[in-house]
């Protein structure tokens, strides 16, 4: 045992210093107020602070940081999307994450794994064919494998799945990881608090004051707040914060449920993922198995659990992993997703001015963190979109120019 | 498990529904700008609330209209689209 643990096992005062320190009230004005400190708008307070000098702002956080979507992810992160402009955006955030410990000095138990989507179809197989393509042409490294492959690295799964929808290959990516997801959040805010940002949880936002198409003020239940610009990073929670602004999205919440079972010796290094038996599978460092499936059928804003979730994936996991008919689920919770019409996410400037919006991230916006913190950063900064996001503006659906990404976990395509 | 009461055969257990979004009354398409159009098309009022649902039960092939509080999970009516009342 480590002489630290020990000297803290024994010590009756717990010496460990906050991660961050508690602001007692929030001041009258702020350069840049950010509404929701999950991942996403933590690591854009960080951005702001570090890379473009605006350290006078405040993240406002209704609960806990990281209490949203943040926290209840199965952590999963890759870049093989399907259109260029997913690629091309979640990679940058794959390699931002790569440095994250080292910059936070905190541990983020990022570990590539490899990450496995499943094909149990002529049509899945053609689409993992043309994602990996698109992959390749960007410089991800994104490859076709079959069936051989496919169980040299994982020899426990079931190919032939009992005969219901047989594997016929695999999109293999190597660089698929998993992270401890609370600490991205946490190591975000501590590197963001350190440069001057107030972090102010159990406080929230109830109204928004926009003046000729300004924003001028932000409500909370613990006064009102003076400020110019606004970001919205609240996910879930999008669509009554864009209410009070007046702006419509195509943002509807549907609840995506995860698992964990109980803790067993390692034996899957891989990510696992088949969209045709809605699954996706992990082992955790603590080896426990991280599991979710497809979204909930219908609109919710509750994050309730269901034994119709819990029924359905052991039924899937059991066709590809027979052997884990002993084990047990130790711990099951549900998130909130902001669904896009096109899986993809609505980011960016806004026809209401001083108003920025990071949103959609349904069920695949963790691996974004580092690259929406980074590029909602600049845009609030310059008052002007940053290029890589430039595709996912709200205005596309009045255009009519959709991303087309379908590349999103547990969605079938 | 979860019960939804179909208008024509009575309460039925969930997994027997579709879920067909919001109710939303369509502008005339001939009739309308392209901005009204695409916000008819993909924008929805996706904040927490009782709303106007559309759900399906696919043994019957029964579309029909559910008031649905979106915090609770909880039904609170359903009914045939002729017998929506125009708003509130
Ligand atoms: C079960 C599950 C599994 C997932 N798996 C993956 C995965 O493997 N890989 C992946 O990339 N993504 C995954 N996701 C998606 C991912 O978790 C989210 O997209 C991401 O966490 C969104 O982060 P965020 O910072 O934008 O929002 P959140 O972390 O949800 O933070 C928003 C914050 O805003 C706060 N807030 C809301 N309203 C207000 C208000 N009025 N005032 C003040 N604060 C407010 C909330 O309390 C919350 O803390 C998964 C999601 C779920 C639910």
């Amino acid at each position: 045992m480590p002489y630290r643990l020990l000297r803290f096992a024994l010590n009756k005062k717990y010496a460990e210093p906050p991660m961050f320190t508690e602001p007692s009230k929030l001041k009258k004005s702020y350069d840049v107020v950010i509404i929701g400190g999950g991942g996403h708008g933590l690591a854009a307070a960080y951005y702001l602070a570090r890379d473009h000098g605006i350290t006078n702002v405040a993240v406002i956080e209704k609960n806990y940081i990281g209490s949203g979507g943040t926290g209840r992810n199965t952590a999963i992160v890759r870049s093989n999307y399907l259109t260029a402009e997913g690629v091309n955006f979640y990679d940058k955030s794959v390699k931002l994450f790569l440095d994250l410990s080292t910059e936070f000095n905190l541990n983020l138990f990022y570990s590539e794994r490899g990450h496995f989507t499943l094909a149990h179809t002529d049509s899945a197989l053609r689409t993992m064919r043309w994602r990996a393509e698109v992959n390749k042409h960007m410089g991800v490294e994104s490859v076709l494998v079959d069936r051989a492959f496919i169980k040299e690295i994982i020899p426990e799964i079931d190919l032939d799945c009992r005969h219901n929808m047989p594997v016929m290959g695999a999109l293999y990516h190597p660089p698929g990881a998993i992270a401890r997801h609370d600490a991205v959040a946490w190591g975000y805010g501590r590197g963001a608090n350190m440069r001057g940002v107030e972090i102010h949880q159990n406080t929230t936002v109830t109204g928004i004051e926009v003046k000729n198409n300004k924003v001028v003020g932000v409500k909370t239940n613990k006064g009102l707040i003076q400020t110019n610009r606004i970001l919205s990073a609240v996910a879930g929670y999008t669509p009554s914060i864009t209410k009070m602004v007046g702006l419509r999205t195509p943002i509807v919440i549907h609840p995506l449920q995860a698992c964990v079972t109980e803790p067993m010796k390692p034996w899957l290094n891989a990510i696992v993922v088949s969209a045709s038996f809605h699954l996706y599978i992990s082992q955790s460092s603590r080896g426990e198995l991280v599991m979710g499936a497809s979204l909930d059928p219908y609109e919710l804003h509750s994050t309730r659990s269901t034994l119709d979730f819990a029924e359905g994936l052991s039924g899937h996991t059991l066709e590809l992993f027979p052997f884990l008919s002993e084990c047990k689920i130790l711990r099951q919770w549900a998130g909130l997703s902001d669904m896009t019409p096109d899986f993809s996410p609505i980011m960016g400037k806004t026809c209401v001015e001083g108003f920025y919006i990071d949103a959609g991230w349904g069920t695949w916006g963790f691996k974004a963190t580092p690259a929406s913190g980074k590029t909602m950063a600049f845009t609030v900064a310059n008052d002007q979109n940053h290029e890589i996001i430039q595709p996912f503006n709200l205005s596309r659906f009045e255009q009519y120019e959709l991303v087309g990404e379908k590349g999103a976990a547990s969605v079938g395509h | 498990m979860k019960i939804l009461k179909c208008p024509i055969n009575g309460p039925r257990p969930i997994q027997e529904f579709i879920f067909g979004g919001e109710y939303r009354p369509m502008p005339d398409p001939n009739n309308t700008s392209n901005e009204t159009w695409a916000d008819y098309v993909f924008n929805r009022a996706g904040e927490p609330g009782i709303k106007r649902e559309w759900w399906y039960h696919l043994a019957s092939g029964t579309w029909f209209i559910a008031e649905h509080d979106t915090v609770k999970d909880v039904f609170i009516k359903t009914y045939l689209l002729q017998n929506i009342t125009e708003d509130e």
